[in-house]
Parts: structure tokens; sequence; C-alpha cells
């Protein structure tokens, strides 16, 4: 096992390296960073030419790229423009834990990430706890009734909640907890943001705030989650070893909750794993639309100003978070069926 | 007893040998296909769709779609305007129109963009392995890790503004459809490369690959002339599930701004900004739009699931 999970690290390692490469490059198309430093005033062109060869905007790529990687306090770059690289570099690149400044507020770049990264992992975090308990339950009930209405309804549902782009489900649900409830005169959701500004942070207002944003992303990944929990109910409900516990005369809902799902969960651990990067995406569009304070809404700001360190920094976050994920869930996977083995 | 009922038996299955008349694979699929009731349903929706969107454009022309008036903004949905107004007083029952053939041009390309690319790629490392298989494959992991919508948006931008507008079928584009339909069908292929490349990988050891093989067929025509033709079913179903993909995609990227610019409408970038007027009880600006992309979406995932278990009897999924 710890040689798999060695191996696997190790081949994390190029995948890591090459994705980094082509995004690094795809950002230097973005627009002018530059363009939106200087605020209202505008730049003068001495001072732009010194910012650029400053932040190194003026080197080709690939050297850019190795002093985001490495970074250039091993060598001298050239700040007065003369030829003669004089003031040595002060970035210590992404290796030795330097994602650069944020080009937008001066900030570390992590530093702004990190800021964020709670907030996002919140919602996620809660919006998973409701998808796994909620596509249980639908996919378990529609098993035991197979082809029955309630299964049907389940079914078809699901289809079309796998079908709903996340936006309209977000407008949808605002257009009915919040707009529509305020107007018949019930206690209603907020829409924006993670707390009233009147009211002041505290767990009841965020949690509060929070209803609309997990169910949004809830119900487009209930769809398929409950689909594949009812396909594995069905699946461990005709082995043999049911059958031997129903003729021993084990009450139906030990059957159910103990021989069953103890099996059938094992395949749901890997879609749960691998949902890390639709959850990801999905929050994009949900944090813009409901004003969260998170990592998409940072990423849709930091690419609109072309702000490549706070870009690349989340970019590569979510590379690590994803591999590290998929590592997880097969070790894990591994550990919890001991029909496997991985060699 | 046995003996008394084989007369009774042969007859009958030799009289239903004789009625079942010879079909091809194809009308056998079709048959498939008919029983499956919810893909029969979507295959009609999406035909009175596409009939939506290309006969609608006889009743209004494309100018009357992009002519703004704001002394009638946000109106709500009457009898002159179906739909109601959008935020500048554009008939939004006229671009639902508009927007939806632009929508489903991309749905269409986009899945063309990926299927080609998809196909090329998952064709050559299934076929050559080796060192190919090696580098492509990790590229395929690389695009797959980063999710798709985060990829999408840098690239949006990478390519944003740079291609002029241009001129086909009567109508004018602005240069950032192309660029959606490029970036969507770039970053949607390894899916496809994946599918592609398993099914080579178990067909090429076939006998009839050696026989062609031993038969002096090159290895260009043993790829795409008996490879390829084996593995069509699963391609057909990721190309209609990727049409979906793709335009809720680009209603996605349209949505979060970086998408088709206006005043060519889509249905993703009439959703922009309709969350800013959600409060004042303004449902139509994304309710019209955003049922017609769900319907499609629906409707194709369902044509879909139907074609996987015509083309596919043994892959019914559970």
């Amino acid at each position: 096992m710890t040689r798999y999970i060695v191996r696997r690290l190790l081949q994390a390692v190029p995948l890591l390296f090459f994705i980094s490469l082509l995004l690094f490059v795809m950002m230097q198309n973005m627009g002018d960073p530059l363009a939106t430093m200087g605020g209202r005033t505008m730049t003068r062109s001495q001072d732009r030419a010194r910012l650029t060869r400053q932040l190194g905007l003026d080197k080709p790529v690939i050297v850019q790229y190795f002093f985001w990687l490495i970074g250039n306090d091993w060598t001298k770059i050239d700040l007065d423009g003369d030829g003669i690289a004089e003031s040595p570099g002060i970035r210590k690149g992404v290796l030795r834990g330097d994602f650069g400044y944020s080009l937008v507020n001066r900030k570390p770049a992590m530093e702004v990430i990190l800021e964020r990264l709670p907030n996002t992992l919140l919602l996620m975090v809660s919006a998973e706890v409701v998808v796994i308990l909620g596509s249980l339950l639908l996919g378990i009930y529609a098993a035991l009734r197979q082809y029955s209405l309630a299964d049907n309804v389940v079914t078809t549902l699901s289809f079309i909640g796998y079908s709903m782009p996340i936006f309209f489900v977000a407008l949808g649900l605002m257009y009915i907890f919040a707009v529509n409830f305020k107007a018949w005169g019930l206690p209603y959701l907020p829409t924006v943001g993670m707390f009233d500004p009147r009211v002041g942070k505290s767990v009841w207002q965020v949690a509060w705030h929070m209803i609309l944003p997990i169910f949004t992303i809830a119900i487009t990944s209930f769809a398929a989650n409950s689909r594949y929990v009812r396909s594995t109910m069905l699946e461990a409900m005709g082995q043999d070893y049911i059958r031997t516990a129903r003729s021993k005369g084990i009450p139906r809902r030990s059957i159910v909750f103990i021989h069953a799902l103890k099996n059938a969960s094992l395949p749901i651990i890997t879609v749960v794993g691998l949902d890390l990067p639709f959850l990801l995406g999905g929050a994009v569009v949900t944090e813009r639309i409901f004003a969260w304070p998170g990592m998409g809404r940072l990423f849709l700001d930091h690419v609109s100003r072309a702000d490549t360190p706070v870009v690349m920094g989340i970019l590569m976050l979510i590379a690590v978070a994803v591999i590290f994920f998929q590592i997880i869930t097969d070790v894990l996977y591994a550990w919890l069926d001991p029909r496997i083995r991985y060699h | 007893m046995t003996v008394e009922n084989i007369p009774e038996l042969t007859p009958v299955s030799l009289q239903d040998e004789i009625e079942t008349p010879v079909l091809s694979l194809t009308q056998l699929a079709w048959r498939r296909f008919r029983r499956h009731r919810m893909a029969v349903a979507g295959a009609v929706a999406l035909v009175l769709l596409v009939l939506y969107c290309t006969a609608g454009s006889l009743f209004f022309t494309e100018d009357y779609a992009n002519f703004n008036d704001l002394s009638i903004k946000l109106q709500a949905p009457s009898q002159e305007h179906p739909f109601g107004t959008d935020t500048i007083g554009r008939d939004i029952l006229a671009r639902t129109i508009y927007g939806g053939q632009i929508s489903l041009l991309i749905g269409l390309t986009a899945m063309l963009v990926e299927i080609i690319v998809g196909v090329l790629i998952g064709a050559f490392t299934g076929y050559f392995g080796g060192w190919l298989d090696a580098v492509l494959m990790r590229m395929t992991e690389a695009v797959l890790i980063v999710p798709q919508i985060f990829l999408l948006l840098v690239m949006a931008k990478f390519f944003g503004g740079s291609i002029p507008d241009i001129h086909l079928f009567g109508r004018d584009f602005s240069g950032s459809v192309i660029v959606i339909i490029l970036i969507i069908g770039l970053t949607a292929w390894p899916y496809t490369a994946r599918i592609v490349r398993s099914q080579f990988l178990s067909i090429k050891e076939n006998e009839f690959i050696l026989a062609a093989r031993a038969n002096g067929a090159s290895t260009w025509s043993i790829i795409f002339g008996h490879i390829l033709p084996n593995s069509i079913a699963p391609i057909v179903v990721a190309a209609t599930l990727g049409i979906a993909n793709a335009i809720t995609l680009e209603a996605y990227i349209s949505f979060l701004g970086l998408g088709v610019r206006p005043p060519t409408a889509t249905w993703g970038n009439m959703l922009e900004g309709a969350y800013n007027y959600i409060d004042q009880g303004i449902y139509w600006l994304w309710l019209f739009p955003g049922l017609l992309i769900l319907l499609i979406v629906l409707a194709i995932n369902f044509v879909g699931d139907g074609l996987r278990d015509a083309l596919d009897p043994r892959s019914r999924a559970a």
C-alpha cells in the first residue's frame, strides 16, 4: 500500500508541472496587468517600463515561468533598463512556497487566497454533507421500491435535476424563497453575502445565509448521486448474503441499513471523492450569484484583472486538491474493500 | 408426454423464424430506441425546440431581436411582448429565437471539435500505445484535473477579442462565438479520447484486425476502416451528450460575462445580470431562456440515454 501511495504521488509531480506550464502560458494573453495597477491615475510611461521590468514581464514566457517556479533571488534583474542586471531578485518561487504578490492589491497571493478559502470550504463541506445524506435517503428509498410510482418520480426528478444548469436552480430558489416569500409576508431567506452587516457576523447569521447556496449546489448533485446509490443498493439487495440474512429472520430495517448499505456504500465513496472538481466548478457560479466571498468569486474577479499570481495560485491549489482527493479515494476504497489490492 | 409436446412446439418456433424479418443493425437499434419512451419524448421535444429556433425567425427579424427601446424596458409579459422585455427594452421572445440558433450552433460545432480531437487522440493512443500514449494520456489527465469551468474562463480570457466578426448563413456573428466553440471543444475532448482509447485497446486485439493486417491493409485503413466503425456506438452517445454539455457550458461562461458578446443573443448571455433584478420580482429575464436551456439539455440527455440502450444493449445501465 505504501508503495502504491508513493508511486501515485510521484506520478502526480510531472502532471502538476505540466498543468502549471500550460496554465502559465495561457495567463500571458489575459490582458495588461499593469492597466489596473495605477488605479485612477494614469501610470507614467517610465514607471510603467520600470514596473514591467520589476515584475519580469519583459522576459520571455518560459523565463517568467521559471521565475514563478523557482524564484529569481539567485540572479540579478535589470531595473533601470540600461541593459545591465544590477538589482538582486526577491522572489522565492512557488517551489519554496512564494506565490508572488497579487497585482491588484499588492498582498501576498497566498494570503489573499487563504483569506477566502475557509468560506468556500464551509460552503462546499456543508453542501457535500447535504448531498450525501439526501442522495442516500432518496437512493435507498427508490431502490427498496423499485419500479413503483415513487421510484419513477425520483428517477424522473433526478434526470431533471441533472439537466438543470446551476444558475437556473439558484435563480429559481431565490425567486421562490427570497422574493416571493417576502411578498407573501413569510419568513424569507437572504440571497446576498455571508451575513447581514446590520446584525454582524454570527454562526446563526452565516448558517441562515448558507441555506440557499447549499441547496443550489445540492439539487444539481442529488440527481446523479441518488441514481448511483439506487443502482448499488439494488445490486447489494440481490446478493446471496441478503437472502441468507432474510431467511434467518433478521428484521428488514437492519438488513437494509446494516447488511446492504454497508456494502453498497463502498462505490459511493468513489463518487463522493471524484465529485470535488464539479463542486468547485459549481462554486464559481454559486458564489457569484449569492455574492458569497469565496475562492470562486476571487477567481472571477482576478481573472478579469489579469492577476496572474492569484489566479495561478487558485488553479494550482485546485489541481493539488483534485489529485490529492483522487489518491485518497483510491486508497480509502482499497482499505475498505479487502478484495481490492493495488500493486 | 415429451414426445407429444415436440410436434406442437416445432411449427411455432419455425413460424417464428420465418416471420421475423431480417433486420439491419440500424433497424434493430431503432426498435430498441422506440421502446425507450422518454427517449422518444426527448427526440420529439428536440425537434420542436429546433423548429422553434428556426421557424421562429420567419416571424421576427434579427434586427427586431436586437432592437432596443429604453422606454419599454423591463416590461412584464404582455400581448405585445409575450415573454416581456429585457433591461434595455428588447423583446425576449425574439431574442430566445435568435439566441437559440446560436446556442444550438455552439452546441453542435463544439461537439464536432470535441469529437474530432477526441477520436483522433483516442484512436492514436489506443492503437499505437508506447510513448505517444504515455505523453497524450498525461495531457488528457492534465486537462481533466482542473475543473472545466476554470479552464474555460482562463481560455475565454486568453482568446477573447482576438477574432473579428464573421458573416455566415446571412447573419453576423460576434467573433466571440468562434472563441466559445473552440474553447469548449478543446477542453471537452479528454472524455471522448478516453472512451475511444479503451475501445481501440480492446478491439485491436480481435482476429479480424489480424486478418486485415495479413491481407495487407494499411495502418490508416485499419484505424479508420476497421476499428473506428466498430467503436461508433459509444462515440455517438458521447457526441449526443456532448451537445448538451456544450450548451450548458456556453450558458455558464456567458452567464459569468466572459462568453458571447451582445448584441448577439444566446440563451446563456440573456441570463447575464438577471439576478440583479430578481429582488424586484422580475422573473421573465431568467425564466424563459433558463427554461429553454433546461428543456433542450433534458431532451438531449434522454435521447442520449435512449441511444446508449439502443446502440449497445450490453451496456444497459442498472
